[in-house]
């Protein structure tokens, strides 16, 4: 039998664990949505425990839910370690071992991060801790994308070259841009200042917001939060509208790749359908942002704008390395627009 | 010898009689400064606190609102921290050796806002039989961050911050609606205002000051007194943006 066309479980094992860190983001979300991260002063013991002995009688209040995200940080350590012996084992392709090494690397420097965060008090390694989930999301679905059959069996059109490479570039573009943005949110939500700007789409009823001290001070006196967050500054003034700026950019830029999707690919192609869905969530990511806004940031619906940034990243990475796998295929075999007649679409060795 | 040895104790009795007859004038002419902290204009809503299950049982009448504005009714503010600011540079005071304390009761902190004396200790108590984190958050440099984890009865935990802070948040991550504020400053001369808005700055020694009064959602406000005068400060609820 074809290997290319084999099941590899391993694949599907990545896949799986793609799965459960997304669960883990959305605990992960939770947790600074619920100003819980520091609910648990000590690591990597719980309140002096060993924390898989912590007595569930004591997962009350914050502790639960950064417990709860210990807990599960945990066991998606031990499947990235799972994981990385099973490519060992099985991968006939050593970059992608390498792929299932670095994983580990990444999932313990990850796990690190988190720790330290608690135990340095340091607010800014929650933004590095944040912006390191979704690069380890992206990583496993990597590894699990280019075990798949499609990445093994694609073949290489090379009348869709030209559109597969300008899409590349504006998919490429558009989810550094997504990253960004994760990046400028992760910003926003450890500083616990909670929202900055409670109005949209106006900014305390103005296009951009005033940031003297004058108007600041009259923000944070009317500020009446059960969660007394820290007051508020013109930095984090300045952040919200960043991010606020970024959402119609990320969006402007979806919306150009859905637009290069639908005049170079026929409603059936994958990329399309990928670029259709990346559009809809997009919007949808954008809709969540506004409810955060609107419902003043309920640990629920801002935990679900977290998990819906993961999955638009996810969408725009694995969207760039079809692109880049097609546009890679096609290159080794000639390009039809400087060959004279074009190639008939043959079945790469995989690689 | 024995000559010297008389000479050195007269001159001992002679130096202690100067110092308490200066102590003794000093009591005399210290005074108090006293005021009166208004509200001018209607507070935002208060909220009520979101408390979990466990906490709930300790409110059986219903669940505690927020403290942002505190007051009487009667356009008294309390939990104002009221402090000399200035006209005592160059002093230096002795360091309280009796702790002040903050209890955790209720999954609620009390006092809400209190003062502390630089290098004087601090004492959290845990009056409840849950488990909470102290989370003291100070922005000053040199006042240390710290978050220690507290079981239910146990022994209390001990601060002490070398600079002066004005107010230095105290928070519980575990019920993340229970908070302390804690007015750090480097002499005894401070005050909280009472639930009626008044406050009394006991023992001032004579000579004018600057006092400032700081509400945390008020803001701050000074004037000048003299010691044994009155002060009074009104602030204003401004208005929402």
């Amino acid at each position: 039998m074809d290997s290319s066309k084999q099941t590899n479980w391993a694949a599907r094992f990545a896949a799986m664990t793609v799965v459960c860190v997304l669960a883990l983001i959305g605990i992960g979300g939770l947790v600074t949505s619920k100003g819980a991260g520091m609910a648990v002063p000590d690591w990597p013991t719980t309140y002096g425990y060993n924390m898989f002995l912590f007595p569930i009688s004591q997962w009350h209040g914050g502790i639960f839910y950064e417990h709860t995200h210990r807990l599960a940080a945990t066991v998606i350590g031990y499947l990235t370690i799972i994981l990385a012996v099973w490519l060992c084992f099985s991968e006939p392709r050593r970059w992608v071992k390498i792929m299932g090494l670095a994983a580990v690397f990444l999932v313990a420097l990850q796990g690190l991060l988190g720790g330290l965060r608690v135990t340095l008090l340091k607010d800014v390694l929650g933004v590095f801790h944040a912006a390191l989930a979704q690069v380890f999301l992206c990583w496993i679905a990597c590894i699990a994308f280019v075990g798949s059959r499609w990445w093994k069996t694609i073949q290489a059109n090379p009348l869709e070259f030209e559109a597969s490479r300008s899409l590349k570039n504006s998919f490429f573009i558009a989810t550094t841009l997504v990253f960004t943005q994760l990046i400028l949110g992760a910003t926003m939500r450890h500083q616990h200042a909670g929202l900055a700007v409670p109005d949209f789409p106006l900014a305390y009823g103005k296009i951009w917001p005033p940031t003297d001290p004058v108007f600041v001070d009259k923000i944070n006196q009317s500020r009446i939060d059960v969660r007394d967050f820290k007051p508020i500054t013109p930095f984090h003034i300045n952040i919200h509208m960043a991010h606020r700026v970024g959402a119609f950019v990320v969006l402007a830029t979806v919306l150009l790749a859905w637009m290069k999707a639908r005049s170079g690919f026929s409603p059936s192609h994958p990329l399309r359908k990928l670029s259709n869905f990346w559009l809809g969530i997009v919007v949808i990511q954008a809709g969540f942002g506004m409810f955060t806004v609107w419902f003043n940031k309920p640990a629920d619906i801002a935990t679900i704008h977290v998990l819906a940034g993961a999955i638009c990243l996810l969408t725009g990475v694995l969207g760039s390395l079809a692109l880049a796998r097609l546009t890679h295929l096609a290159t080794i075999h000639g390009n039809p627009l400087t060959a004279a007649t074009p190639r008939v679409t043959q079945t790469t060795a995989i690689t | 010898m024995v000559l010297s040895k008389k000479l050195d104790m007269k001159l001992n009795r002679s130096a202690l009689i100067v110092a308490a007859l200066f102590a003794a004038v000093q009591a005399v002419s210290a005074a108090d400064i006293v005021g009166k902290i208004t509200l001018k204009g209607v507070p935002p809503v208060e909220k009520e606190l979101p408390l979990d299950a466990n906490c709930g049982k300790l409110h059986p009448a219903g669940k505690p609102k927020t403290r942002f504005f505190v007051s009487d009714g009667n356009g008294g503010l309390a939990d104002t921290f009221v402090y000399i600011k200035d006209g005592l540079t160059g002093k230096t005071f002795e360091v309280p050796a009796e702790a002040k304390v903050i209890d955790q009761k209720g999954c609620e902190y009390a006092p809400y806002v209190s003062g502390l004396q630089t290098k004087q200790k601090l004492s959290v108590k845990n009056s409840d039989d849950l488990l909470h984190n102290v989370h003291a958050t100070p922005i000053v440099a040199g006042n240390k961050e710290s978050n220690q984890a507290q079981l239910p009865k146990s022994k209390d935990l001990v601060y002490s911050y070398d600079n002066q802070e004005i107010l230095m948040r105290f928070k519980c991550d575990v019920h993340p609606w229970m908070f302390a504020y804690v007015g750090v400053v480097d002499h005894p001369y401070y005050s909280v205002s009472a639930k009626d808005g008044t406050f009394k700055i006991s023992n001032v020694p004579a000579g004018e000051y600057t006092i400032e009064a700081f509400h945390r959602k008020g803001g701050k406000l000074t004037q000048k007194v003299a010691a044994g005068a009155t002060a009074n400060f009104t602030f204003e609820v401004k208005e929402t943006p």
